[in-house]
Formats: C-alpha cells, sequence, structure tokens
C-alpha cells in the first residue's frame, strides 16, 4: 500500500469513528432530574419522518402539530404553575431512519434541552428513539405508532417515558374483524397486508386472532407498490365476500382502483391509514364504494365534537384541505403534552411524564381518551363507511 | 384459462412499464459503462412534468407525453453535463456514486418542492374497458403497450438507421477510435442520455395515467427492477432490455398469480442470480473477451 493511502485510509477510519460517535451520542444519565423548562418557553421536541419513505404522514402530523402550537400559543401559551408559557417547537428530521431517529431522540434531549417530544410517527423509528429518551427521563409521545409492543419494555412492564396518541393494532385489527362478521355478513375474506411495515402485519395478525370466518387467501405487497393487477385476478375466482386490507391511503387507494377494474365489488375493509381523503383521489371517486376503515377520528364525528370541528375549520383555513386522521392525531399529541403540564403544574420533563400517565378523559380531536395502564390511548373506535369517495355511514364498534 | 389470459395482459402492461426504463439504463451502460441510477428518478420527473402539464397547462395526453419526453431528454443531459461529464476520466466508482447522489438530489428534491404526499393523476383520457372472450383489456393497458412498443421499434430504427445511431454503436465499441474517425464524443453522449431520457419520461407519464398515483419516491423500486431487466436481457444491448422488461413483468405477474405474492421481489432478484451464474452476459449479452 502506498504511503498516502495508508494516511487516507487512517484519515477515514478516523473519521468514520467520529461520526459513529456523533451519531450515538447518547443522552447523558441524568436521570433523576430530566429537562426543565427555563426562560418563557416551553420546548417541544418534534422527532418526525420529514423525508424518506414516511415522509407523507410525517409532513401531515407536522402540520398538526404546528397547529396545535400556533393555537395555544396565540390563546397565551401553557399554564405553568402561576405563569404562562410560550411553545417553542424544536422540529427535527429524522429521514424514517432508524440510526437518525435515535440521533434525533439524543440531540433533542441534551442539546435542545426540550421537556417532552412529538414523535415519530413510526413504530420502527419510535422504538429505535426509545433507549436515549429514557436515559434523559423526557417523555415522548408518538401520534401514530399502533405497534402493541411499542409502549412495553421486553419483559413486558410498560416504557416509563413512551405514551402514544393512537390506539394500538390488537383493538384495531379486532374491531374489524367484528364488523365483518356481523354487519358485512362476510364468510369468506382475502386479506391483503402491507408487510413492509409493523402497522400491517400487526394488524393482520390482530384480524385472523378475532375472525371466525375463512381467510381464503392471505396475500402480501410492499409500501410503494403500483400493479395490484396479478394478486387480484387470482382473487377473483375465489368467490370472497370481501377483502381485508390493513395498509396506508397511498397503496389501498390503487388497490381499489383496480379491484375495481377487475370486476371485484366486494367490500374493502381497512384502517386507519386509509382515512385521507386522497384515497378516494387516487382510487377514483366512482370506484370508491363500499369502502369501510376503522379510525380513531371520524370527519361525521367531528360535527358533534366541539375540539374536533374547531380543528377541521382551523386546519381547513391554513392548508386548505380536509384535516387527515394523522394531522389530528399529532396535533392531539401536543395538546396531551399541554394537558400534562398544567395538571402537575410543572413543566419538568419527569413530572410531563407522570402527567401523562395519569391522564383520564381528555378531549381530543380524535376523541374522549384516557391513558390505561400501558400507555395506549382508550378511545371509541369507529368505522367509516365510503360511497361514492364520500363518507357516507359511521358504525360504532363497542 | 380466462384467469390465465388476464394473467397474461396483466404481465405484458407491466412488463411494457420495465422495458421502457431498462431501455435507458443499457445504452447508457452500453455508451459509458455507467449504471445511471438516477434513471428512475427521471421517469418520476417525468410524471410530474405529466401531472404539471395536464392540471396547469391543460395539455392534452399526447402533448403531455410528448412534452414530458422533451423535458426528461433535457434534463437527462443536463444531469450528464454537470455530474457525469467532468468524471469522465475517473474511476467507474466514483460516477457509479455520482450517480447514486444524482437519484438521492433528485428524490429529496421533489419531496422538498411538492411534498412527499402521494397525489392522483389527472385522468387525462377516460377510461375504457374491452371485455373480449371472458377477457379485461382497459383502453389504457393497450396504450401502454402499444406506445412502449412503438417507442421500442423507433428507438432500433435511431440506433441502426441513423448517422448518430452508428456512432453511438461506434462509440459503444471504441470511444477513442471513434474520436479519430471525427466522431464528436460529447454530442454523441449527450444524445444518448437525452434518448433514454426521453424513454423514462414517457414511462412516467404512462404509469401516472395507469395507476393514477404518482410521488417522488415511485422511481425507486421500478428504476432498480429495471435495472435488472437490462442485466436480464444483457446491460448494453437494446433488444435485450425490452425482452428483459418483459420476462420481469411476466415474472412478477406469475408469482403473484401463484399466491406467492410476499416473495415477488425475491423470486425477480433469484432469477438475476441465476442467470447471471448460467449467461454472465445475459441473454443477449456479446461475450467480449478482456484485451490484456
Amino acid at each position: 500500500m502506498q504511503k498516502w493511502q495508508k494516511q487516507t485510509l487512517k484519515l477515514m477510519t478516523m473519521g468514520a469513528a467520529i461520526l459513529s460517535l456523533a451519531g450515538c451520542a447518547s443522552a447523558q444519565s441524568n436521570a433523576s432530574q430530566g429537562n426543565n423548562a427555563t426562560g418563557k418557553t416551553v420546548k417541544i421536541g418534534v422527532n418526525m419522518e420529514l423525508s424518506g419513505a414516511a415522509a407523507g404522514y410525517g409532513e401531515q402530523q407536522k402540520q398538526g402539530i404546528q397547529l396545535a402550537a400556533r393555537e395555544i400559543n396565540q390563546a397565551g401559551g401553557i399554564k405553568v404553575g402561576n405563569t404562562k408559557k410560550k411553545v417553542q417547537l424544536v422540529i427535527r428530521d429524522n429521514k424514517t431512519s432508524n440510526t437518525t431517529a435515535a440521533s434525533v431522540a439524543a440531540q433533542l434531549v441534551n442539546n435542545d434541552k426540550v421537556v417532552a417530544v412529538v414523535g415519530p410517527a413510526t413504530t420502527n423509528a419510535g422504538t429505535a428513539a426509545i433507549p436515549n429518551m429514557t436515559k434523559a427521563s423526557v417523555p415522548t409521545v408518538s401520534p401514530s405508532a399502533t405497534d402493541p409492543d411499542y409502549t412495553l419494555q421486553k419483559n413486558g412492564k410498560v416504557q416509563k417515558y413512551v405514551f402514544r396518541a393512537c390506539y394500538q393494532n390488537n383493538l384495531q385489527g379486532s374491531s374489524a374483524a367484528k364488523f365483518m362478521t356481523t354487519d358485512l355478513k362476510a364468510k369468506r375474506v382475502a386479506i391483503l397486508t402491507d408487510n413492509s411495515s409493523d402497522y400491517g402485519t400487526g394488524l393482520t395478525k390482530a384480524f385472523k386472532k378475532t375472525y371466525t370466518g375463512k381467510v381464503v387467501s392471505s396475500q402480501a405487497f410492499q409500501e410503494g407498490d403500483k400493479d395490484f393487477n396479478a394478486v387480484l385476478t387470482s382473487l377473483k375466482h375465489k368467490h370472497i365476500d370481501a377483502i381485508y386490507a390493513p395498509g396506508y391511503y397511498s397503496e389501498i387507494g390503487l388497490i381499489i382502483k383496480q379491484a375495481r377494474q377487475a370486476g371485484i365489488n366486494v367490500p374493502v375493509v381497512g384502517s386507519d391509514g386509509m382515512a385521507d381523503t386522497k384515497l378516494a383521489q387516487i382510487a377514483g371517486k366512482s370506484n370508491s364504494n363500499k369502502i369501510y376503515y376503522t379510525t380513531p377520528f371520524s370527519t361525521k364525528a367531528a360535527a358533534s365534537n366541539q375540539v374536533a370541528s374547531k380543528f377541521m375549520s382551523a386546519y381547513k383555513a391554513k392548508y386548505g384541505s380536509t384535516a387527515p386522521t394523522f394531522s389530528a392525531l399529532a396535533y392531539d399529541s401536543v395538546y396531551m403534552v399541554k394537558a400534562a403540564i398544567e395538571k402537575e403544574g410543572s413543566a419538568n420533563s419527569v413530572k410531563i411524564a407522570d402527567g401523562l400517565a395519569q391522564l383520564k378523559n381528555f378531549k381530543g380531536t380524535t376523541g374522549t381518551m384516557s391513558i390505561d395502564k400501558h400507555h395506549d390511548a382508550e378511545k371509541t373506535i369507529s368505522i367509516e363507511q365510503l360511497t361514492n369517495g364520500a363518507v357516507s355511514n359511521t358504525y360504532n364498534i363497542k | 384459462m380466462q384467469t390465465f389470459g388476464q394473467q397474461l395482459i396483466n404481465g405484458l402492461s407491466l412488463g411494457s412499464i420495465y422495458a421502457l426504463l431498462a431501455l435507458g439504463y443499457t445504452m447508457v451502460y452500453g455508451i459509458i459503462k455507467l449504471i445511471n441510477f438516477a434513471h428512475g428518478d427521471i421517469y418520476m420527473l417525468g410524471a410530474f412534468w405529466g401531472y404539471y402539464s395536464i392540471n396547469y397547462f391543460h395539455f392534452n395526453f399526447w402533448l403531455a407525453l410528448f412534452s414530458a419526453m422533451v423535458v426528461c431528454a433535457i434534463i437527462g443531459v443536463v444531469i450528464e453535463y454537470f455530474a457525469y461529464r467532468p468524471l469522465r476520466h475517473s474511476a467507474r466508482i466514483t460516477a457509479l456514486i455520482t450517480a447514486i447522489g444524482v437519484s438521492f438530489l433528485l428524490e429529496n428534491g421533489m419531496s422538498y418542492l411538492v411534498g412527499a404526499n402521494a397525489r392522483s393523476f389527472p385522468q387525462a383520457i377516460r377510461v375504457v374497458t374491452y371485455h373480449w372472450l371472458g377477457l379485461r383489456v382497459s383502453n389504457i393497458q393497450l396504450l401502454i403497450l402499444g406506445t412502449a412498443c412503438a417507442l421500442m421499434i423507433l428507438l432500433e430504427l435511431i440506433i441502426k438507421r441513423t448517422k448518430m445511431g452508428k456512432a453511438m454503436r461506434a462509440v459503444s465499441v471504441d470511444p477513442e477510435a471513434a474520436q479519430l474517425v471525427g466522431i464528436n464524443l460529447n454530442q454523441t453522449i449527450s444524445f444518448t442520455f437525452a434518448l433514454g431520457s426521453a424513454m423514462a419520461g414517457a414511462a412516467g407519464v404512462l404509469i401516472g395515467l395507469y395507476y393514477n398515483s404518482i410521488d417522488p419516491l415511485m422511481g425507486m423500486t421500478p428504476g432498480i427492477k429495471a435495472f435488472v431487466a437490462a442485466v436480464i436481457g444483457g446491460i448494453g444491448s437494446v433488444p435485450g432490455a425490452s425482452l428483459g422488461g418483459f420476462i420481469i413483468g411476466l415474472l412478477e405477474t406469475a408469482v403473484q398469480a401463484v399466491g406467492l405474492s410476499a416473495y415477488k421481489d425475491a423470486v425477480v432478484y433469484f432469477v438475476l442470480i441465476v442467470i447471471l451464474l448460467v449467461l454472465p452476459a445475459g441473454i443477449f449479452g456479446k461475450r467480449t473477451r478482456e484485451k490484456v
């Protein structure tokens, strides 16, 4: 090896070592105290998927978070003890990468000294961020990490600093299964799962556990797939009564469109990842019939829920479109942190975690919720039906 | 039998898209031995051009298709000029990594500019489904197949029958010797990029119309699949790329048809490995002896 090559190699190795150290700069262990709000603001970190594969959902959540922060500040801020403090958001992109999510978490708690974090959106990135959050004793509220194990440690105990604003997969999957048996009377179903995320596979598992009819065919697809014609053609002659398709609107929209074009007119049941007006745009209005999905956030229910209707109109005024579920959940996450701070009368991060764990009857856009002992949000689940691309009916599942 | 025929149609329409994309990979590789990883993203830009030109300039479909080809050709030439040309004489790995960089730039640049959400493509042509012997074929599927075949024939004619095509073939055999006989190297390479990118642009608009959903990351997976198609057909060979595209499309459809949808990508890559073991140069690839 030539001399300069050796030297470059040395430099590169050093550089790589430094980079990797910087990457996993872990939180200092000041576990007894946590972070405090200093000065006139309460710093809330946002660890969000703003680029990469889940950027579409991350972007919607960011909008919800910013909307909530702006509203809180316009109303004077968060009441901490006797003073009102404004919210200051520190928004960082985790690039839909697990390692980046972990280092973003460390940055937020160590350098930015935030007292609470909202995000990440996905279970995978969220799980990667947990060790650094726990070390710094700063609570994190994920708007949309639905995996049942997300808030639990390996030994089944609850993660002290991990919360979520959504409900977990088991409830959603089993509600869909019950709905298909009792309301749709579907005896033979086919399942199409997004197996590139814990979200899709978790829902399918929960669904299969509860569903009592026959699962004729269980097929998988990947996030970003566009062609489902082959799978759908193979389902056509299997006499199915319904399709269960847990996943996000970008793929399910295409599945609906291609199923209807292939002449498959059975009901399609999905999950809250479908609750977006883009679903009907991608599928085409005339194809969006007999579409059902489980959702915490029903645009119909918004009329009777004051918080939701206020949020809906504020969102529409700001972004010019109907609020998607992800924005609503993220909006709620910020208000959950606010409620916890006001309840405890302190913006210390450990106190906020205590406050979040004891949150009861919190009125959010996605319904009235309570945090249970597993740090899951308990709230009613409803199923929306689409007819010609618009919500035509809402079922409540007990 | 009906199902088989229907799956054949599905496979062919999917395959024609891969084939259109694979052509760009294979031409660029043939001429400067560069795997242009940004190719899949040019296809994405084509789809977005289609989206904006139909929505805001109210182009009809054909005009959108044609203008997307022109715009993508220009983008391809610009990318070549700024990103690859300065590296022409450096190691091949440098150019390859630059290509990956350009790909990231385009994907994340577009995510930043237009947002990462999937959006619906304007339906410039009404979908009509023809029923024939129990088979369903939509006019858009026929359109894709027809356009893809027409463009492939056109490309073959350009390469085999025109002066520029002759220059391209000469450069791909021996760039130095080609320059000695008076071929303008830079012009020829730019032309190749333009041609390949135009194909990708056309594929982008066709896909947008067919699936009705576009997003800034849509080029990633099809880009890799098309690359596999090009390798299977024999990278550097134009008919090979078309054939490879159809093979991949049909293969993917077949795997899903028998109910192994979870393994469809795995099977595609497995076939790639087998073909590389049995026919290292691909199906139509020329086995060339390394000059010592």
